[in-house]
């Protein structure tokens, strides 16, 4: 997979510019299509202006590429536009659907660099109501859309790879590629030592959030993975406790920091647990009496 | 003339710019973290350079698991700032467990971090002023400090400076890198509130009036206590040590320490040993030869650095006492809240509030509220870490208790009965420790919400009992000063191994203070029916007036009026409290508290030790 041309975030103050250049008398978009992804009562009581909402919901109805991709076209997009996604919380909603985006292989999409809550609350404008609604495309086929499978982890994909370090572990195999393969799991600390995928190492995902920016700055990203001896030539696969969410705010640290390798596990531990695929955990302390919630 | 020269070499007295904010930490020590975890992950250090390494920047081993550490902070006189709260707030959340633990000794600890992320952890830490150096390990630990230093009625005068002043001259200083064993100071306010005995050296402020009408400040000084499998309480070096003598005092001891101590017997090795084997006449003679050997030979640099501390406040005309405070607007649960959390301060109008924590721990949502409620509240802008694993807020208008009571309830920081016997002390146990038995921080949760629940927390008196666990005998849960103390044990019962706790009574701090004695085993899951047994025989024994600590001293002393004349008549009642059905009809009972599981008893090194 290549670098990415497109920025993984945008500043709040870049997207002002983007969408207020040029003159708009022709209902034009500058070619920037931007998403709020709230759900629709939080949209319709604020949204930054020219925002047209898709809330979260929607997106992971299905994961067939086809209808994937009729959702974002009848939002206007199309190859030739940058789409913005943003949300309000913590950046994580916003990441699963850009994660979709790039899935059906639209690669022009980035994330806003801020939340809904910090955009009002810096004093940025928004505007209410219905706003934008959905272009109806009409007769548009549905015609050779594809998948971008290489960021995508399924759970036979994470068997084959347990597998794999299994009989590296018992000296069979022998390494293939010149990197590792990587399981993160981003759940929050006790959830992990209380169970995990095995081999799965964890970093919790508010390690690469910042305090009010969704992501943390690029060293300090890049420092966490290196601690952990976590390479750009490594093969990362991201998961967390549900629907791609966190661990798809995740899998966007991973690509700011310029790890181009990365899959999300979308189904994450949710699929993982309800086929009763092996988990492991360590249960020598009892360290969930140590929590204050 | 002459003396006043010498103090001004060894005494710099200086008034506080800047907030007085101390910057503990630095940075080349995030780098020297990264550097060594690195050396020792690529092989290139060995597992014990490592571990000196480690502990004397903080980190000590998480429970049977190497790939975790727990990062202790040193909160030097428990001073916390509302943005090191914050920053503390993060990094629980980005590398530990989203809530942080407050220690007896007035630390933070964070649990379960993943070694190879401490460096971030440091980094973060180091940038709001924080530090884990000589946190852990064979040094001088954090300096400890009464929460009422600065406010409270009965003190001469703030030892706040000092502390701070004796932990800055100490930390990193090369005479502390690696003594026989860890060293601990403490610093009281009063002898009331006095946790001096408890500490290798512990300092009682004193002001003694000289012939010229001034009066010259010093210290009450008290060497070799200390608690553990055996406890010691410090006993007094000297009745006034002027306070330009304190710091060579010190110097002397730490430097006879270090001398003398064992280096040997792990188990034998803190100073109280040392002072106890060789007898106190006599150790007391050699730190006073030594002082002055450390008079004449200290550099001129070295002293301490006083630097007074002036809290922006106003001055408030008239005053009512906490208890006398019936606001109009009153909400729910507020008065009892003031009645168990809130303390009249010296100075008028100001209060202190106690924000009590379930067995240490708080939250990182919590963490940033309360720093809120700081910058809003307290008028000397930090919070402080209590003996009892809370914070106080200080310098708090009554005027405005109100609405700092609604503010600190939203954020569930309103918790009654800090001032009880409700405040319930639990070391982090099997939680987190290598060396524990049972999970006395789970009990020590239980027993405090039983107690809330049944209102003893009202009770007046019940308020100057405490309830301490530990879950083994090295006391960090302070047992061993408990009214009621207990410390776990594993017994078998009815031919199955229990969780259990060998209980003691009678241990106190402040002026009188003593610790417990050992009278009963009570398997865990009975501790809390026995605390309240204890309870009810008390209601029925007492004098008129008097309080379940006395009560409970009487009785210890054979002195009992009633049915229980001395502890032999209290011993079977505690047994009865504590009798097991057979494993079959209660299996229950066999398990520890936060386990479905077979009781059983896994332990590893310790390392305050190594």
């Amino acid at each position: 997979m290549l670098a990415r041309r497109y920025p993984v975030l945008v500043e709040p103050e870049e997207l002002l510019s983007m969408l207020n250049r040029g003159d708009h008398s022709d209902g034009g978009d500058n070619g920037v299509v931007l998403i709020d992804v709230r759900k629709e009562e939080d949209y319709m009581q604020g949204h930054i202006p020219r925002a047209v909402s898709l809330p979260l919901a929607r997106v992971l109805e299905s994961m067939d590429p086809r209808q994937l991709h009729m959702l974002f076209k009848r939002l206007g997009v199309d190859d030739s536009k940058h789409v913005i996604v943003y949300d309000d919380t913590f950046g994580a909603l916003a990441a699963r659907v850009a994660w979709a985006l790039e899935y059906i292989g639209h690669e022009k999409v980035s994330l806003l660099s801020i939340t809904y809550g910090r955009w009002s609350s810096l004093g940025y404008g928004i505007e209410r109501g219905a706003g934008r609604v959905d272009q109806q495309h009409e007769g548009y086929t549905l015609a050779d859309v594809s998948a971008d499978h290489s960021i995508l982890a399924t759970y036979d994909y994470i068997q084959a790879i347990l597998e794999g370090i299994k009989q590296l572990q018992q000296g069979k195999g022998t390494s293939t590629s010149t990197g590792k393969r990587v399981l993160l799991d981003v759940r929050e600390r006790l959830n992990y030592l209380d169970h995990h995928i095995p081999y799965a190492v964890n970093i919790p995902w508010k390690a690469f959030t910042g305090e009010e920016r969704i992501l943390k700055p690029i060293e300090e990203i890049d420092a966490l993975l290196s601690y952990r001896r976590i390479s750009r030539d490594d093969e990362v696969i991201v998961y967390c406790g549900s629907v791609g969410t966190l661990s798809g705010l995740s899998y966007y640290a991973l690509r700011l920091a310029g790890y181009s390798n990365v899959r999300l596990y979308a189904r994450s531990l949710k699929e993982w647990r309800s086929l009763n695929l092996p988990v492991e955990g360590f249960k020598d302390a009892h360290y969930w009496d140590l929590s204050a919630e | 003339m002459q003396k006043h020269q010498e103090r001004s070499i060894k005494h710099t007295h200086e008034s506080e710019g800047g907030g007085g904010r101390e910057q503990w930490g630095l940075p080349e020590e995030v780098t020297s973290v990264e550097e060594m975890i690195r050396l020792y992950r690529e092989g290139k250090v060995s597992d014990d350079e490592f571990r000196r390494f480690r502990l004397q920047h903080g980190m000590y081993g998480s429970r049977l698991n190497q790939n975790y550490t727990m990062i202790r902070i040193k909160v030097p006189a428990g001073i916390l700032y509302p943005e090191q709260l914050i920053r503390l707030a993060k990094l629980s959340e980005d590398f530990s467990i989203g809530s942080v633990h407050v220690t007896t000794r007035q630390n933070i600890q964070m649990h379960w971090v993943y070694l190879d992320d401490a460096p971030a952890v440091e980094k973060g830490l180091v940038e709001v002023g924080l530090t884990t150096r000589e946190a852990c390990g064979n040094t001088i630990r954090n300096v400890t400090c009464s929460p009422f230093a600065g406010v409270c009625m009965n003190e001469p005068f703030d030892v706040t400076p000092y502390a701070k002043a004796l932990a800055r001259f100490f930390l990193r200083n090369p005479m502390c890198q690696n003594l026989p064993r860890k060293f601990k100071f403490n610093f009281a306010c009063c002898d009331e509130h006095s946790y001096a005995r408890i500490a290798d050296v512990g300092l009682v402020p004193v002001l003694k009036h000289g012939a010229d009408g001034r009066s010259i400040r010093g210290f009450r000084v008290y060497i070799g206590g200390g608690l553990g499998p055996a406890s010691y309480l410090a006993e007094l070096l000297e009745e006034f040590t002027p306070e330009d003598m304190l710091l060579s005092t010190c110097m002397a001891v730490v430097r006879l320490f270090d001398r003398l101590g064992d280096r040997e017997k792990m188990h034998r090795n803190r100073m109280r040993y040392l002072v106890h084997d060789m007898g106190f006449e006599r150790f007391r003679e050699l730190v006073l030869k030594e002082r002055r050997a450390v008079e004449m030979t200290r550099s001129v640099l070295a002293k301490l650095y006083i630097r007074e501390i002036k809290v922006d406040a106003p001055e408030m005309g008239q005053d009512a006492m906490v208890v006398e405070l019936r606001p109009f607007n009153m909400p729910d649960g507020f008065d009892r809240w003031v009645k168990s959390n809130v303390m009249d301060q010296r100075q008028k109008g100001y209060a202190v509030v106690f924000i009590p924590l379930p067995a240490g721990d708080v939250t990182a949502r919590q963490l940033r509220a309360l720093a809120g409620i700081c910058r809003e509240f307290s008028h000397e802008g930090h919070v402080i870490t209590t003996p009892t694993q809370g914070f106080a807020l200080r310098w708090v208008m009554k005027s405005r208790l109100v609405e700092l009571y609604r503010r600190l309830s939203e954020a569930g920081l309103a918790n009654h009965g800090a001032l009880s016997i409700a405040s319930v002390v639990g070391c982090t146990s099997t939680t987190s420790c290598n060396l524990a038995i049972t999970n006395a921080h789970r009990l020590a949760k239980e027993i405090r919400s039983r107690l809330i629940e049944l209102g003893l927390d009202m009770d007046e008196s019940l308020k100057d009992a405490t309830i301490k666990l530990s879950g083994c005998p090295n006391s960090c849960g302070q047992h061993m000063i408990a009214t009621i103390g207990f410390f776990g044990a594993a017994v078998r019962i009815n031919n199955s191994l229990t969780p259990a706790y060998n209980m003691l009574l009678g241990g106190k701090v402040g002026k009188d203070s003593a610790l417990g004695r050992v009278v009963a085993r009570v398997p865990a899951k009975r501790i809390i029916d026995v605390i309240l047994r204890l309870i009810d025989v008390y209601r029925e024994e007492r004098l008129e007036g008097e309080s379940l600590a006395s009560w409970i001293d009487r009785v210890l002393d054979g002195k009992g009026t009633g049915k229980i004349k001395g502890i032999d008549d209290l011993k079977p009642i505690i047994e009865e409290a504590s009798r097991l059905p057979p494993p079959a009809e209660d299996p229950e009972s066999y398990v520890d508290y936060g386990s479905d599981s077979r009781f059983i008893v896994r332990t590893a090194r310790g390392e305050c030790a190594a």
